[in-house]
């Protein structure tokens, strides 16, 4: 464990959390989104959790991008909230 | 069925090209995930979510129809109930030779390889069950939110 790698990562996931919840534009939100799950991977496989990363890595950035988008494509772009 | 090799000078010829070189080495990724889920990172569930992007991609690439002709919508109805069934089977099965529920080295009585070596090969029976289910539900999943529940015409 690298203190300063984990901080780094760590402000970084805090930042895109923030930004895909205050974003308007949904599909700009999935990509922040999977930008966060990814660094959240980084974030697993540095701590060491190398399985918890995989699924984070599968599950988070890949799949659930994908069903975002797909969903969004059925519904509107933008948020009215 | 639609040939997957034809080339035809599209727009999408780079996408089409990089997903038809992609998609084996993909799915061989994830059969290697799934069984060495029991000593390495991994397992059935990491392993399925990436058979399942797999086919999620030839979607993506080719349209939902030429998915649907490697894995057609019955196959995937008896994947995806094929997969808890091998699950509970095993567990099952483990009660009916006198272990308790997933109590792997009960198995040794239907195939004597030992207790240790039944505990290990036993998960990975469990882990090729849950594999199956979750590469169908990731893939029906797809289907049904791209094409709002028509499972016709997609992404």
């Amino acid at each position: 464990m690298i203190w300063q790698l984990d901080l780094m990562i760590l402000t970084l996931v805090v930042v895109c959390a923030l930004v895909a919840i205050n974003i308007k534009d949904l599909l700009g939100a999935t990509v922040v989104f999977g930008i966060y799950s990814f660094l959240m991977c980084l974030l697993w496989a540095e701590m060491g959790a190398v399985d918890v990363a995989f699924t984070e890595a599968t599950v988070g950035a890949g799949v659930s991008t994908i069903f975002f988008i797909a969903a969004i494509l059925r519904t509107t772009r933008r948020s009215r909230d | 069925m639609r040939d997957i090799h034809e080339h035809t000078a599209g727009e999408d010829l780079i996408i089409k090209t990089s997903v038809r070189l992609m998609v084996p080495f993909i799915q061989v990724f994830g059969l290697y995930v799934i069984v060495h889920g029991h000593y390495s990172p991994g397992g059935g569930f990491q392993g399925g979510v990436i058979l399942g992007a797999s086919f999620i991609l030839l979607a993506l690439a080719f349209g939902m129809k030429t998915s649907q002709e490697y894995m057609t919508v019955s196959a995937n109805a008896v994947l995806n109930n094929l997969g808890p069934a091998i699950f509970i089977g095993v567990g099952v099965l483990c009660t009916l030779f006198g272990g308790l529920f997933l109590d792997y080295s009960a198995l040794d009585k239907l195939i004597p390889l030992g207790p240790v070596e039944w505990r290990s090969f036993g998960i990975f029976l469990i882990e090729v069950g849950v594999g199956v289910a979750v590469m169908s539900i990731m893939v029906l999943l797809y289907w049904n939110l791209s094409s709002g529940g028509a499972m016709d015409e997609g992404l």
